[in-house]
């Protein structure tokens, strides 16, 4: 792996982390609204992930989706403005938080009913199948997502069709204030893909280089026509599911526990370890980062909110 | 009598009949240690313990299921839908299975359960989270459809609903939790299948229900200030519909808006209105308006949200037009 490229992955994680702790404040000050799922904690899940899919391979995920935008290459001007409802937004201030897309990047959206969006990753990939293309669709989801019929009638279909999905899911121990083992018969996630004779795999989702490893490894073999297979991902939350989450559910000791094992902080460790930058230059980018996303919320701000007759537009498809 | 909170009156309901009642238990995503999303159930799980405040895995479709199972073996599942959008995960089961089950077994079968479902929009949610679909739901012969609009009916009803022998979905809306209002304590119950009149006035006929009886009020109250008297009649109870308040009333003022939040097209209004030409086409001065959503799924930037939903303004113009022409 080249330097640049690593140097590329770090920045986006700072990008996606310092973008996150803004639209906290933006949230805040009510320049945000509705729901709010920050991807804090979570950073080398996506990035690791996303980094090694080609550009015709397809990524699908949930609502928990700001850092996957990133990753596949939405600029954080197009996400904060989405954020903030404008018209400049990937969404043209239609979706919001919730419902990030961009087609053009192969990236096939954030999608708020949990689980609703398996059965749409079966289908973009039996449209590949079917047309004899070599893309893989790689569909993010929840530990809590694993409890919904969409999830098994997705995960069977795919494996009975065999065709080239990574299922992956980013096991974060809660869905909302619901521990794993309180809602899942199996708290191994992975164990559910023997139900579908479908191979898995567990990874920690801390630790970038491993996940790319892993997820490298596997969207190559299902590539290569190894039919679908099953990533989890294990990995945490830092902040509430959403904004304004009494956290309940959770001691700040387990919460502190995991901070410790920061995704941002290994990753970095682990370049300055193997002597693949110095610290000097990953402050560098640290700055980057923060220049990004201030340009991103100025931007933002500055954009126009959408036409009042936007709101008739794209019910239907134009002729 | 009190002056309480939508969210204390709907939970002060459930807690009464929870202690009245042991085969009264909650099911839903969320409503044991969190408290409920919308905080309706907080405290619950520590006093009834985690048996009868039952914590669910995301997974609407056993939800429902299984609160119709245990059901038909006698005991009162109170079913949380985290938001009624929900409900179409589970749609099969609420229409399909709970609302035929005792007609199509020839009346062997009883399903004493309650769907609790909040909906409505305005919250910058987005299009797949702020749904009225209560018209939808209404269609189904064999359900019984609820939906509150004063604190003191929340009570009354959710109370009936869960003595009820019929499923019930009982319909809450997201922004009303907050309002206040008198509250009959202890053993209040409001009978299902009863509209009211909420507002008495010999102009217009007004005819609402949830959400848009707080707009239809307001809205009443400003054309008050210009001595038009509006008379606001509050369904309450969408299936069985009690329509005799609206005729009467329409009689008398020989005029109606009808406001529902749920798109227009085959909604709540369309029934409204289709009712009063059959029941009293001769007594009508003017054709019968409607405020409802506009017909698009709704976004989430706030200022075209808002422009969506109906509002003060847009009750107060159709008034004046059934009026004025
Ligand atoms: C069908 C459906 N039911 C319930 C919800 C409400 N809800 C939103 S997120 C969530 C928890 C999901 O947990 P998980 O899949 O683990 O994802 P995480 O939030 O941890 O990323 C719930 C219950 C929903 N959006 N859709
Ligand atoms: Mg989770």
């Amino acid at each position: 792996m080249e330097k640049t490229e690593h140097l590329k992955l770090y920045h986006e994680m700072v990008v996606i982390r310092r973008m996150e702790e803004k639209s906290a404040e933006l949230y805040q000050q009510g320049k945000i609204g509705g729901f709010l799922h920050l991807y804090i904690g979570q950073e080398a899940v996506s990035t690791g992930l996303i980094s090694m899919r080609r550009p015709e391979d397809r990524v699908i995920t949930a609502y928990r989706d700001h850092g996957v935008a990133i990753n596949c290459g939405l600029s954080a001007r197009e996400v904060v403005a989405e954020l903030m409802g404008k018209a400049t937004g990937c969404s043209k201030g239609k979706g919001g938080s919730m419902h990030l897309a961009d087609v053009s990047k192969n990236f096939w959206g954030g999608h708020a009913i949990v689980g609703a969006h398996l059965p749409i990753a079966t289908g973009l990939a039996l449209g590949d199948a079917y047309r004899g293309n070599k893309a893989v669709t790689i569909c993010m989801f929840g530990d809590g997502a694993t409890n919904i019929g969409y999830f098994h009638e997705a995960l069977n279909m795919s494996a009975v069709w065999k065709l080239p999905v990574l299922w992956v899911c980013e096991n974060n121990q809660y869905g909302m204030g619901t521990a794993v083992d309180r809602a899942s018969a199996v708290s191994e996630i992975a164990q559910k893909a023997s139900g579908y004779g479908m191979p898995a795999m567990r990874v920690d989702g801390m630790d970038l280089m491993a996940v790319r490893k892993v997820a490298g490894e596997m969207i190559e073999q299902i590539r290569a026509g190894g039919g679908p297979m099953l990533l989890e991902i294990l990995t945490y939350r830092f902040r509430g599911h959403s904004m304004g989450d009494p956290e309940r559910y959770r001691k700040p000791e387990e919460v502190h526990h995991w901070q410790e094992n920061d995704p941002i902080g290994i990753y970095r460790k682990y370049l300055i370890d193997q002597k693949i930058a110095s610290q000097a230059e990953l402050d560098q980018l640290d700055d980057d980062a923060q220049a990004v996303v201030d340009d991103a919320v100025a931007f933002a701000e500055a954009s126009p909110e959408p036409a009042p007759e936007d709101l008739y537009k794209n019910i239907y498809v134009e002729a | 009598m009190a002056r309480i909170t939508m969210r204390e009156a709907i939970s002060q309901a459930l807690w009464e009949e929870m202690e009245r009642d042991p085969s009264v238990f909650i099911l839903g995503e969320e409503v044991g240690v969190w408290g409920g999303t919308y905080a309706v159930t907080k405290g619950f799980y520590d006093h009834f313990g985690g048996e009868r405040v039952r914590d669910t895995p995301i997974a609407e479709a056993a939800i429902i299921g299984a609160a119709i199972g245990a059901a038909l073996t006698g005991l009162r599942p109170v079913a949380e839908l985290m938001t009624i959008n929900f409900a179409f995960s589970s749609f099969d089961h609420i229409v399909n299975q709970a609302a035929k089950m005792h007609y199509m077994f020839g009346g062997q079968m009883v399903l004493p359960l309650v769907i609790r479902a909040v909906g409505g929009g305005g919250r910058q949610l987005g299009a797949t989270h702020s749904q009225t679909p209560d018209a939808i739901f209404a269609h189904f012969p064999g359900l019984t459809v609820v939906a509150p609009g004063t604190p003191a009916d929340a009570k009354g009803l959710l109370k009936a609903a869960i003595r009820s022998q019929d499923p019930v979905l009982f319909i809450e809306h997201a922004t009303l939790y907050q309002i206040r209002g008198e509250v009959p304590e202890g053993d209040y119950v409001v009978p299902i299948g009863k509209s009211t009149v909420q507002r008495p006035g010999r102009d217009v006929t007004l005819v609402t229900y949830s959400k848009m009886l707080e707009i239809s009020t307001k809205a009443a109250e400003q054309l008050s200030k210009e001595g038009i008297e509006v008379e606001i009649v509050d369904l309450r109870t969408l299936r069985p519909l009690d329509i005799e308040p609206v005729i009467a009333s329409f009689k008398k003022t020989n005029r109606a808006v009808i406001v529902e939040e749920g798109w227009k097209s085959y909604g709540v209004g369309s029934e409204i209105a289709a009712r009063i030409y059959e029941e009293a086409f001769d007594y009508a001065d003017a054709p019968v308006k409607r405020v409802a959503q506009k017909e698009v799924p709704l976004p989430y930037n706030r200022t075209l949200e808002q422009s969506a939903i109906p509002s003060v303004e847009d009750v107060i113009a159709a008034v004046k037009e059934v009026l004025h022409g």
